[in-house]
């Protein structure tokens, strides 16, 4: 109802200016409207562009300052600084440029408004301008991008090492499920063919004739031990997923009849994480409108939200039906200690298929 | 010459006997099949504009109910909540409506139709029968697409881009049944409606110009327009291609994107194929796409701030050789839309360097823009006025491009609302303000009346503040990692600080919608009450303008024009006006500015 009656104000708004115009039209008497912009219409378009510029600036730095707090906090993985670091070189550089080119657009839009008399200055072509203004951006643009392929070439290089650590990343509609090697560090292999296996207590169909696959932990729960490799093998059951894990800088699709692979290093724990001094905010932020919501949710005799604590994410983020909203997996990072305890808590699938 | 254009040739200046249906339906006649593409196009923009509407409220009020999703979307709205199969099938509709049906066809068809034999001077396109056939097969995908809403299971769902296996199987999400079948055959239908007209395009200007249209003396729309259709018959058989895989795919047993599925307890017998080769072949078309898109708009822009610049465009040359730049760069491109896909990351590297040049025509192209603003007389039309905010977004959108181009950038922000900030800024905004600049300009040409400038002028600035108002903080959101194509972000309390950002970009996407009431109540009064226009109220160089405000066949009474000049010679020194159009022959002494 609400929706229906904004939008009937909004058109009787629209009928408003309509007729507004009209009487300022009819009102002007003799003046005869050819609907071609003349010296008044100029002078002020020309002064709005102006003021446009300033709107431009405006909304730039009203967005950093009222929204700047949502952008992702630091990285938790080796390689997320570098990509910070070249994040934040070429916003630097296209700001600049930004800055610059609306201002000029937005002026000389004011400036050069037309006035009735006076003339244009013919001026059709400078060769050295043009060249200037096109080796400028190759040249920056060249470092953008060796800049940018040094960097993408040390993050997708993946070399297999007997340190890091294998993890599979099995994605369905509509949940992930993470597989470790197990002891002999190498996953069995694994199949669809093989999910029907077992009265369906194969939950990523591994391949029982495999031994490489006995030792192997099923979870729905993702540990990570801090400061070892984690290279990420990725399958999918049944339709395009991505595993997305922003606070990593990490994402890679998951492709049925595909094995896709990403590596990253997770430096900082769950628990340290929590103590970041943003992290701290944004949970107080976050608990802050749960609870203003939860008061609304009581007084309509639902049930109140939990609070929020912070965790790493694994998000699905490549439309994949009705609950891709809805497609997470927790991520732990943790003291190889502890990584080691909960590790042993789990059922191989060997244990499982007994 | 093609018989078409020698019989019209001979016949010049004879009004035939034209019925109702020769007339207005069956037209074969470039200036009235332009108007049928424009309103097509506006009627399915209402349509796409709709929906993006109806969505925004569901982002913005997540899981509330809501009285006009009952009226509107009835059983996929229980109790006035959205459904979020619903959600996924108004984005997809959406996203397909506007590229293609809106911003291609409705601008292409549109502008193309109108302005190349008017410009080159010739009587009609090669080819009006086959003109006429693309309008129609349009009309036809249109309807097909509209049809496809009202299916039981619902209209596709997978996204615009309706990768596989998603769109392959019915199992997988209601839409990609028979709502998907309907959109494969409405996009072959689209397909042939643009081949068709994309040859015709060709055709025409490489043959039919007049006397002394020299390419070095073609306006930037013809150059735009050419260049355009060039890249869209290179591209579009390619996804014309991967439509037609996946019906195989779909319907008769073939495996050439799907292996190794299981889904809804069965294992399913498809094996060998890839997803990442669906991906491949719609990304061949898909980027160039969005040159297809962007370059008519362009072009219109160049034509637009020169008349009211009243100025030459700067670098010409440069111009031209930008738009050539961006057309062949952008067939290379295609991989960075799938920098995250699984593909070779070798690849990646080759798509990163081969993005990052074409940002160096559009930038050229944008200091151009700037340059020609310098030292101008500018007349602030409401066409300018949308031109210049074209400008002002295509660079906007153009450098967050630079971002997403880098494959390393690209891994955290890949299908984020980033991406979706940035594709709306120069496709939504840029392409659409040259839509709307080319309507303002070309209006008293099509319907041979003015529109209503104080009208054109609030919907520009209304639009123009609701536009960044929309989509600049949408880069905060996709830099907070809030995935695109959520039904809702509530499913993660890590999200709940981006809901009131939701909220001010559905209040801002709300006025925009109603200010282009404000635009649609313009072009309709004015088409039938509008002030009588007089042929060149613009004072404008082109050809089209130098034929006469009434239509008909052939263009112009007697012999066809002769070109002696280019089209920007604005406030050119000798001359007592501020324009000398084309074909008026050159002073004695006077020299013609070498290109």
């Amino acid at each position: 109802m609400n929706v229906l009656l904004i939008f009937s104000v909004l058109i009787l708004i629209a009928i408003a200016i309509w007729q507004v115009t009209k009487i300022f039209e009819l009102s002007q008497g003799k003046k005869v409207y050819t609907q071609v912009a003349d010296d008044d219409d100029n002078n002020w378009n020309g002064k709005l562009m102006f003021g446009f510029l300033f709107f431009i600036y405006g909304i730039t730095i009203f967005s950093f300052v009222m929204y700047g707090d949502v952008l992702l906090p630091k990285a938790a993985s080796e390689h997320g600084s570098e990509y910070d670091n070249l994040m934040w070189i070429s916003f630097a550089i296209i700001f600049f440029v930004q800055t610059i080119t609306q201002a000029l657009l937005h002026y000389f839009s004011y400036k050069y408004r037309g006035e009735k008399g006076k003339k244009a200055l013919f001026y059709a072509d400078n060769d050295r301008l043009e060249a200037i203004w096109t080796i400028i951006p190759v040249i920056v643009l060249a470092g953008l991008i060796l800049y940018g392929l040094y960097t993408w070439t040390d993050i997708m290089t993946v070399e297999e090492n007997d340190e890091a650590l294998v993890v599979e990343l099995y994605a369905q509609q509509f949940n992930w499920k993470a597989r470790y090697a197990g002891d002999d560090g190498v996953l069995g292999d694994a199949n669809v063919r093989f999910l029907q296996d077992f009265e369906g207590r194969n939950l990523v169909g591994i391949d029982a004739t495999d031994p490489n696959g006995f030792d192997d932990v099923v979870v729905q729960e993702l540990h990570l031990p801090v400061g070892r490799e984690i290279i990420f093998k990725m399958r999918s059951q049944d339709v395009l997923h991505s595993a997305y894990m922003p606070f990593f800088r990490a994402q890679m699709n998951c492709v049925p009849g595909m094995i896709t692979e990403f590596a990253f290093t997770p430096n900082i724990t769950t628990e340290e994480m929590r103590q970041d001094s943003d992290i701290v905010a944004k949970v107080k932020k976050i608990n802050k409108i749960r609870a203003d919501k939860s008061k609304e949710l009581i007084a309509e005799g639902d049930v109140a939200l939990d609070p929020y604590e912070f965790d790493f994410l694994l998000l699905c983020n490549k439309i994949c039906g009705a609950s891709h909203y809805n497609m997470q997996m927790k991520i732990i990072v943790e003291t190889p200690e502890e990584y080691a305890k909960w590790m042993a808590e789990q059922q191989t699938f060997a244990e499982v298929i007994q | 010459m093609s018989t078409a254009a020698a019989h019209i040739e001979e016949d010049h200046g004879h009004h035939h006997k034209e019925t109702f249906v020769t007339k207005y339906v069956f037209s074969q006649d470039h200036k009235m099949i332009s108007k049928q593409y424009l309103i097509t196009g506006l009627f399915m923009g209402i349509i796409g504009i709709a929906m993006s509407l109806l969505f925004r409220l569901q982002l913005a009020w997540p899981e509330q109910p809501f009285g006009v999703f009952e009226v509107l979307l009835g059983k996929w709205a229980p109790d006035g909540v959205m459904d979020p199969n619903v959600y996924l099938a108004l984005v997809t509709i959406h996203g397909t409506i506007m590229v293609f049906f809106v911003l291609t066809a409705g601008l292409s068809g549109t502008f193309s139709n109108l302005l190349i034999p008017l410009q080159i001077g010739a009587r009609d396109m090669a080819s009006g029968l086959l003109n006429m056939i693309s309008f129609w097969l349009f009309f036809l995908s249109s309807v097909i697409m509209v049809i496809s809403l009202f299916v039981e299971a619902g209209p596709a769902a997978a996204g615009w881009t309706i990768y596989p296996p998603l769109s392959a199987l019915p199992q997988a999400q209601p839409g990609s049944g028979t709502g998907m079948t309907l959109w494969l055959v409405s996009m072959a239908i689209f397909i042939a409606s643009s081949l068709l007209g994309s040859l015709n395009y060709i055709v025409t200007v490489i043959n039919l110009r007049t006397k002394g249209m020299s390419m070095t003396r073609l306006p930037l729309t013809i150059w735009a327009f050419f260049v355009t259709a060039i890249i869209g018959v290179v591209s579009f058989p390619v996804l014309l291609s991967a439509a037609l895989l996946l019906i195989m795919d779909r319907s008769f047993g073939t495996s050439f994107f799907l292996s190794d599925i299981f889904i809804q307890g069965e294992v399913l017998h498809y094996q060998g194929g890839s997803p990442v080769l669906y991906e491949h072949l719609f990304w061949f078309l898909g980027h160039p796409e969005v040159y297809i898109v962007l370059l008519p708009a362009l072009g219109i822009t160049s034509e637009i701030i020169a008349t009211n610049a009243r100025k030459p465009i700067f670098g010409y040359r440069a111009m031209v050789a930008s738009i050539l730049a961006i057309a062949f760069l952008s067939t290379i491109v295609w991989g960075h839309h799938m920098f995250i896909s699984g593909m070779n990351p070798f690849l990646g590297s080759v798509f990163t360097f081969t993005t990052l040049l074409i940002a160096i025509p559009s930038a050229v192209k944008a200091f151009n823009y700037i340059t020609t603003l310098w030292k101008g007389n500018l007349q602030l039309n409401p066409a300018m006025l949308f031109s210049i905010g074209l400008v002002s977004t295509f660079i906007t959108g153009g450098l967050t491009g630079i971002i997403l181009g880098d494959s390393t950038l690209d891994i955290n922000v890949h299908d984020t609302y980033f991406v979706v900030a940035h594709f709306h800024l120069v496709m939504g905004i840029s392409a659409l303000y040259g839509l709307f600049a080319g309507v303002y300009h070309w209006f008293p040409k099509m319907f041979g009346r003015m529109m209503n400038k104080n009208l054109g002028y609030v919907h520009f600035w209304v639009t123009a503040v609701c536009a960044y108002g929309v989509f600049f903080p949408m880069h905060f959101i996709g830099m907070a990692g809030l995935p695109r194509r959520y039904y809702t972000n509530t499913a993660f309390p890590y999200f709940d600080d981006l809901a009131n950002i939701n909220v001010l970009i559905t209040v801002f996407a709300l006025v925009a919608g109603a200010a282009q009431l404000v635009f649609l109540y313009n072009f309709i009064h004015s088409m039938f009450y509008g002030k009588e226009a007089v042929q060149n109220p613009w004072r404008s160089n082109t050809l089209e303008w130098t034929a006469p405000v009434e239509h008909f066949h052939g263009n112009w009474e007697g012999e066809i024009p002769h070109v002696h000049r280019w089209a920007y010679d604005y406030s050119k020194p000798g001359h007592d006006e501020d324009f000398v159009p084309q074909h008026i022959p050159l002073k004695k002494g006077e020299e013609e500015l070498q290109h």
